[in-house]
């Protein structure tokens, strides 16, 4: 009995800062309205991020499940040298990264870029995209395409056709983390991104604490948080299983 | 099953035995490159490229507009007459030590509760993690507010049980400005470091544990002498990421403390922020980064070598 009294008071302390702030942000109707119309408007804002993370989740996919199955199936020169090179972006600061991003983007035209931010996530989530992706494939037995190759597929087919489904679960785990990466970030876009109707929500919703004349209105800042929160809660509570194998996959083992 | 399709698979493409080899998109060395092609093409341009930019920057004089000019090393040898740096220095190692003990600490206690099945134990991990879910900023945004004496229920909640009398100024001083951080990040980050701690524990065989029961050992021995060896690289992980991402901090002063009061909670990557886009001096943020990456490598190297040096 202790213990369930622990947990629960536990529980409550974890929980109640999200209730709190969902009630606050209710607490007067008018913060949603004001909300939606702050800046260049909630609209903008959400499509953005919208945008972003939706770049970042196809590119993260797109750009894993073909380095996954290059590293898990292939032989190429170099490859050693890749895969460290892919897990050495874990090791780098994100400021020291970001700052020469901010000039080199200007250099290919995506300054102030949804497209850039988005290619820059995907960077950051390679590491633990491709490592996800390449112990999916590695543990595929190799008979499932080997028949297809033999009767004459190319391999990019058996990809398509057979690998890919089998691998759909490390998918939506690699999915589920570029989507709450991308989402949530700040900084990132904080740097490459100057003009407000590029600005994603994060960036959006603390410039309200930021560059308000007068006071700051806590009840809309509330509603921004919980129009920020409740996407990522409702992913992770419907995909808490896919969230958890990402940890228990030894990706985050180093 | 393959020894069998094989011939026939063989008959099919070309019907001669005599098989020329295969064109150069079909070897091994070409397909994987062109697999891999889109991973190398991030990393090249995304990655490599931004390294060596970042080297370059920081030997020239690098306005955010205008013309860059060689000026080495001047970029490296200001660092020391920067105060703030200094300052953020100190500040970022002390907030450092106390979140990573402080973290380590509550996470596994957090961990140790739920680590048995037994009902309702789901429940309580969904509970401890779910902070963990919302991003770092919107935790931020929330404290700032929950914090704040006027609007936010804590001050209401501590008065009427009698804790406090009067409103506190909760970022408002610089040791409340970090113990109220040290909470935001302690409710953001507690059930992430549990779940890392959890895997750990899961992996420790339940045979030994039984095996150390039936020797008559008690729960603070089995916890010493077994989880806590046994738990030694899931531990080394946490330390790693905990301390790495701390010195590295920037969302929780930037948005929840600002940085103040007085410049008192300056971190280290905020300096970098602040000479790169408040100063306009691009060549000494990359100097800064810089510096901060060779000290980074080289703690990371050394944590490997002393945390995961075997018993």
């Amino acid at each position: 009995m202790r213990y369930y009294t622990t947990m629960s008071a536990l529980a409550v302390l974890f929980l109640f800062p999200l209730v709190w702030s969902g009630w606050a942000s209710m607490e007067e109707p008018g913060n949603y309205v004001e909300m939606a119309q702050f800046g260049e408007g909630l609209g903008t804002y959400l499509t953005n991020s919208a945008l972003v993370s939706v770049m970042t989740v196809a590119g993260t996919l797109f750009v894993s499940a073909l380095g996954g199955y290059a590293f898990a199936r292939f032989a190429f020169p170099g490859k050693n040298l890749l895969f460290l090179a892919t897990l050495a972006i874990l090791m780098v600061p994100y400021a020291t990264v970001l700052i020469p991003l901010y000039v080199l983007l200007g250099y290919i035209g995506l300054q102030n870029s949804l497209v850039g931010v988005a290619l820059v996530f995907v960077m950051f989530q390679l590491p633990f995209a491709l490592f996800m992706m390449r112990n999916a494939f590695e543990a595929l037995p190799k008979e499932l395409e080997e028949a297809a190759l033999v009767d004459g597929c190319t391999t990019f087919r058996a990809f398509v056709r057979i690998l890919l489904r089998a691998v759909r679960p490390a998918m939506v785990t690699v999915g589920l983390f570029a989507f709450l990466a991308s989402w949530n970030d700040f900084f990132a876009p904080l740097i490459l991104l100057n003009d407000g109707a590029s600005f994603t929500l994060p960036v959006a919703v603390v410039s309200m604490t930021q560059n308000t004349f007068g006071a700051i209105d806590y009840g809309m800042l509330q509603a921004g948080v919980m129009v920020m929160a409740i996407p990522c809660l409702i992913l992770f509570l419907v995909l808490q299983r896919h969230y958890v194998r990402g940890f228990m996959s030894g990706a985050l083992r180093g | 099953m393959t020894t069998l399709t094989r011939p026939r698979g063989r008959a099919a493409r070309g019907g001669s035995t005599a098989v020329a080899p295969p064109p150069w998109w079909r070897r091994q060395g070409a397909q994987g490159w062109l697999y891999a092609g889109p991973t190398a093409l991030i990393v090249v341009v995304l990655f490599l490229a931004p390294l060596v930019l970042v080297g370059w920057m920081s030997l020239n004089r690098w306005p955010l507009l205008g013309e860059a000019t060689l000026n080495a090393p001047a970029n490296y040898t200001k660092i020391a007459d920067n105060p703030l740096f200094a300052d953020a220095v100190w500040f970022t190692l002390k907030y450092t030590v106390i979140i990573t003990v402080v973290l380590s600490l509550f996470a596994l206690g957090l961990a140790l509760l739920v680590q048995e099945r037994r009902p309702g134990v789901g429940f309580f991990r969904t509970a401890f993690f779910l902070p963990g879910a919302v991003g770092f900023a919107a935790a931020a945004l929330l404290f700032y507010g929950m914090l704040n004496s006027d609007f936010g229920p804590i001050d209401p909640i501590l008065r009427t049980l009698g804790i406090i009398d009067e409103p506190v100024s909760w970022i408002g001083t610089p040791n409340m400005a970090l113990f109220s951080t040290i909470t935001l990040v302690l409710w953001r980050f507690a059930g992430f470091n549990m779940l890392i701690l959890l895997t750990g524990l899961q992996a420790i065989p339940v045979a030994v544990y039984e095996a150390a029961r039936t020797d008559g050992a008690s729960r603070w021995v089995i916890f010493r002498r077994i989880t806590l060896p046994l738990l030694r690289p899931t531990i080394a992980l946490m330390l790693i990421m905990s301390i790495t991402g701390s010195l590295l901090a920037f969302d929780q002063f930037f948005i929840f403390t600002n940085g103040g009061p007085d410049n008192s909670t300056v971190s280290m990557v905020m300096v970098i922020y602040r000479d790169a886009f408040l100063r306009f001096d691009l060549g000494g943020a990359a100097a800064l980064s810089v510096v901060l990456l060779i000290a980074l490598v080289a703690l990371n190297a050394l944590q490997m070598r002393v945390l995961r040096r075997p018993e």
